[in-house]
C-alpha cells in the first residue's frame, strides 16, 4: 500500500502495536534543556531509574540562562540558578552530553541539535519543548512532549503515541522579492487559523519548499506547532544531505553512504493518500506581520487591523476584541507605519547564520531609529562565532543593534529577560501570546528582514521598499 | 517518603474524612505551593488553604482534621463526590503521596486525577455515597481509632463493623497498582521487545547508534 512519509517513519520505529490506535515508538534521540529537562532528570532519579542510552541523549542551557555578555550561573530570573546547577549535576550523574554555558556548542536546543548533526533524516526525536518540530525540516519525526513523558522516553527509549492524521501542505510557485520562509508559514496559519492543523502530522512539499535553503526550512517546520499540528516534516533531498554532511555527529565513510541510500527512500509514495490536502500559491504571498495575540492573527504588511464585527463567528469575534484591547489597536489601522519601541531578532524560528546575513544586508549603512531598542540574539554559540568571523556583528552593532550571547532570551518571559510593559515589539520569534515577551508586552511576529527594516524605520515597515 | 512506586495489595488504616464535594486539585495543592524543579517537597503545601490559618507562616488550624493527632498518620482519605476535579496538575497526587496517602475513597473522582492516582501508586476506590458517609461517621464516633481494611486483589473494603464492600477497578489499573508499576514500569515489561528492536535496528541503521 502506498505510504506517506510520516507513515514510513512511523513504521520504521514501531516496537509494538498497543491497540486502540496507540503505538510504542522507538525514540532515537532525546534532547533536554535546563528548564524542563531538569524536572525529567530529577523525576527519574527520584524513582531510582536510569537513563537507558545516555549516549543518545543531549542537553543544553538555553531557556533560563541569561544572554548578556559575561553571563554565568546567576540569572535575572529569580531561582534560575537552581535550574542551571540542578541540570548540570543531573546530566553529569546520568552521563548525558551537556552543552553547558561557555561550551562553544551551546545554544538554543533546536538550533544546536541540527547544527551538531545530532538530528539526522529519518530519526525520531523528542524534547520537553513544543518547538521540537523544527527538526522535521531534516526529514526527522520530531515533536515536543511533557516532563513526565520525557522520563518515559529517557528510561525506556520509547513512547506510547497515538497516530496522528495526515495533512499535506503544498507551497506552489516561487517567492517574490523580500518574501521569506517566515512569511510562508505565517500566511498559512493566518489563512487556516492557529488550530488549522490540530491532530495532524504535516508534510510540507512543493516547489517553493524544495527551493528553500535548509536553514529556512527550519523556520517553516518550527511553526507547525503554532498551527496546532502534532509536527511537520519536509522530505529530505540534496539540500538536506548537503547540510548534514560533515556535521560532528553525522555518519562518515561507508556508513554515510548507507545512510544516504536509506534517506533517499524517505518520501511519500506517489499515490499516498492524506486526510487533508492544502495548497498555497506562493506568488501571492507578501511579507506578513501579525496584529493580534495568536500566530493565526496574521496579516499582509499592506493590510489593516481587522474589525471584530467582520469575524466569522462569535468566539472569533470576542478573541479579536480581546486581542485588539491587549495590543492597543483599533480596527482599520494600517499595520505598516505603526510605531514600535523595540525590535527583536532571535529564537529557534529565525536566528541562524543565514538569517543574520540577510539582516546585515538590510541594515548595512543604515541606523536603527531613535528610541528603538534593537537586539540580536544568535541561535547558537556557533552561529555567533561564524557571524563574528564574517564581521556581521560589526555591521549590526554599527547600525545600533545590541549583540548578545546565544539563548532563548526574550523569545519568552519566565521571570528573566524581558521587554517592558505595553512596549510594542516586532519580533522574529514564533509566539505573540499575551505576556510572552514580557509583562503586558505587545508582540508583532514577522520575518527577520521585516524586523530589521522596521527597526530602521522606527515603525512596522515593508522590507521591499528598502530596495533590492 | 520517596516517590518510588509501592506495590498495593492490602492496607489497614484509619481514614480521615474530608467530606466536602468537588474538592478540586487547586484545593489539594494551591498553585503558589508548586515552586520547585522536582515532584518533591509538595506535601507541606497540601490543602494549604484549609490546613493553615496563616499559610505563609505555616500556622496550623487545629480544626482541620489532618492536624489532629489521631489522623496525622492516616493512609486513607474519605471524601465527597468528584474528588480531584479541576486542573490536570499531577502535583496534587504527588503531594498526597508524599504526605503518605495510599488510598482515597469517594463516590466519584475527577477523571484525570483518577488516572494520575493509578500512575503514582494511589488507589482510588469508588463506593456508594451512603457507604462513604457511614465510614466517615464510624471514624468520628471512634475518635479516629476505627480502621478500614482494603484488599485490592479481592477488590474489597472491610468496614469497622465488619461489613464487606466490593468495588470496581479496570484490570489494567489494578495490575499497575498490584505490581507497583507506573507507565514506565509497564513499558519496561516490554524490555525484551525493545532490546530486540535495537538489535535489529543496529544492523539496519548503524548511524543512529552513537
Ligand atoms: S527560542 Fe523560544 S520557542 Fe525556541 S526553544 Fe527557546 S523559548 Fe522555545
Amino acid at each position: 500500500m502506498a505510504r506517506t512519509l510520516i507513515e514510513k517513519l512511523w513504521d520504521a520505529h514501531t516496537v509494538a502495536d498497543l491497540g486502540d490506535d496507540a503505538t510504542l515508538l522507538y525514540m532515537d534521540r532525546v534532547f533536554l534543556h535546563e528548564r524542563t529537562g531538569s524536572v525529567s532528570l530529577k523525576g527519574l532519579e527520584a524513582a531510582g531509574r536510569a537513563v537507558r542510552n545516555p549516549e543518545q541523549v543531549f542537553c543544553t542551557m538555553d531557556h533560563i540562562v541569561d544572554t548578556l555578555p559575561g553571563r554565568g550561573d546567576d540569572t535575572i530570573m529569580p531561582f534560575g540558578k537552581n535550574f542551571i546547577t540542578t541540570t548540570r549535576e543531573a546530566a553529569d550523574a546520568a552521563g548525558i552530553t551537556l552543552f553547558d554555558i561557555g561550551d562553544d556548542r551551546q545554544g538554543i536546543v533546536h538550533v544546536v541539535s541540527a547544527e551538531q548533526g545530532i538530528t539526522l533524516p529519518g530519526l525520531t526525536q523528542v524534547c520537553p519543548d513544543s518547538h521540537t518540530c523544527t527538526l522535521g525540516a531534516l526529514g526527522a519525526l520530531a515533536w515536543g512532549i511533557g516532563s513526565t513523558e520525557g522520563e518515559h522516553a529517557l528510561a525506556t527509549k520509547t513512547l506510547a503515541v497515538n497516530k496522528p492524521k495526515s495533512m499535506r501542505v503544498t507551497f506552489d510557485g516561487a517567492l517574490g522579492f523580500g518574501v521569506t520562509a517566515k512569511d510562508m508559514i505565517l500566511t498559512l496559519i493566518g489563512k487556516y487559523t492557529a488550530s488549522g492543523g490540530v491532530g495532524h502530522a504535516i508534510e510540507f512539499t512543493g516547489p517553493a519548499i524544495r527551493a528553500l535553503p535548509q536553514e529556512n526550512r527550519f523556520t517553516v517546520c518550527n511553526m507547525a506547532v503554532e498551527f496546532a499540528a502534532f509536527t511537520g516534516v519536509i522530505p529530505p533531498d540534496d539540500t538536506t544531505l548537503d547540510y548534514v554532511e560533515g556535521r560532528p555527529y553525522a555518519p562518515t565513510g561507508a556508513t554515510w553512504d548507507r545512510a544516504v541510500q536509506y534517506w533517499r527512500t524517505l518520501k511519500a509514495d506517489d499515490d499516498a493518500a492524506y486526510d487533508k490536502d492544502i495548497a498555497i500559491d506562493c506568488t501571492r504571498i507578501v511579507p506578513a506581520v501579525t496584529w493580534g495575540t495568536s500566530p493565526g492573527h496574521g496579516s499582509r504588511i499592506d493590510g489593516v487591523v481587522p474589525d471584530p464585527s467582520s469575524a466569522p463567528n462569535a468566539n472569533t469575534r470576542s478573541a479579536w476584541e480581546r486581542a485588539l484591547e491587549y495590543m492597543d489597536l483599533t480596527p482599520g489601522t494600517p499595520l505598516e507605519g505603526l510605531p514600535i519601541d523595540a525590535a527583536f531578532i532571535g529564537s529557534c524560528t529565525n536566528s541562524r547564520l543565514s538569517d543574520l546575513r540577510d539582516v546585515a544586508k538590510v541594515v548595512e549603512g543604515r541606523r536603527v531609529a531613535e528610541g528603538v531598542k534593537a537586539i540580536v540574539v544568535p541561535g547558537s554559540s556557533q552561529v555567533k562565532k561564524a557571524a563574528e568571523s564574517e564581521g556581521l556583528d560589526k555591521v549590526l552593532i554599527e547600525a545600533g543593534f545590541e549583540w548578545r550571547e546565544s539563548g532563548c532570551s526574550m523569545c519568552f518571559f519566565a521571570g528573566g529577560e524581558h521587554f517592558g510593559e505595553q512596549e510594542r515589539v516586532i519580533s522574529s520569534t514564533n509566539r505573540n501570546f499575551e505576556n510572552r515577551q514580557g509583562p503586558k508586552t505587545r508582540t508583532h511576529l514577522a520575518s527577520p528582514t521585516s524586523v530589521a527594516a522596521s527597526a530602521i524605520a522606527g515603525s512596522i515597515a515593508d522590507v521591499r521598499k528598502l530596495g533590492q | 517518603m520517596t516517590l518510588q512506586m509501592q506495590k498495593f495489595t492490602t492496607l489497614t488504616s484509619v481514614a480521615a474524612p474530608i467530606m466536602r464535594v468537588n474538592i478540586d486539585t487547586d484545593a489539594i495543592i494551591p498553585s503558589r505551593e508548586m515552586k520547585g524543579v522536582t515532584k518533591e517537597g509538595l506535601s507541606v503545601g497540601m490543602f494549604a488553604n484549609w490546613r493553615y490559618t496563616n499559610v505563609d507562616a505555616r500556622v496550623e488550624d487545629p480544626d482541620f482534621i489532618l492536624n489532629q493527632a489521631s489522623y496525622r498518620d492516616v493512609e486513607i482519605l474519605l471524601s465527597g463526590e468528584n474528588f480531584g476535579c479541576g486542573s490536570s496538575r499531577e502535583h496534587a497526587v504527588w503531594a498526597l503521596k508524599e504526605w503518605g496517602i495510599r488510598c482515597v475513597i469517594a463516590p466519584s473522582f475527577g477523571t484525570i486525577f483518577y488516572g494520575n492516582c493509578v500512575r503514582n501508586g494511589i488507589l482510588p476506590v469508588v463506593l456508594q455515597e451512603d457507604t462513604v458517609k457511614a465510614f466517615a461517621k464510624a471514624m468520628e464516633d471512634s475518635n479516629g481509632t476505627a480502621a478500614l481494611q482494603i484488599d485490592l486483589p479481592d477488590q474489597n473494603v472491610m468496614g469497622p463493623d465488619g461489613g464487606q464492600y466490593t468495588f470496581d477497578i479496570a484490570p489494567a489499573d489494578k495490575e499497575m497498582l498490584v505490581e507497583g508499576l507506573d507507565p514506565i514500569g509497564l513499558t519496561l515489561k516490554r524490555d525484551a521487545e525493545i532490546l530486540a528492536f535495537q538489535v535489529r535496528d543496529k544492523t539496519a541503521r548503524p548511524w543512529v547508534y552513537l
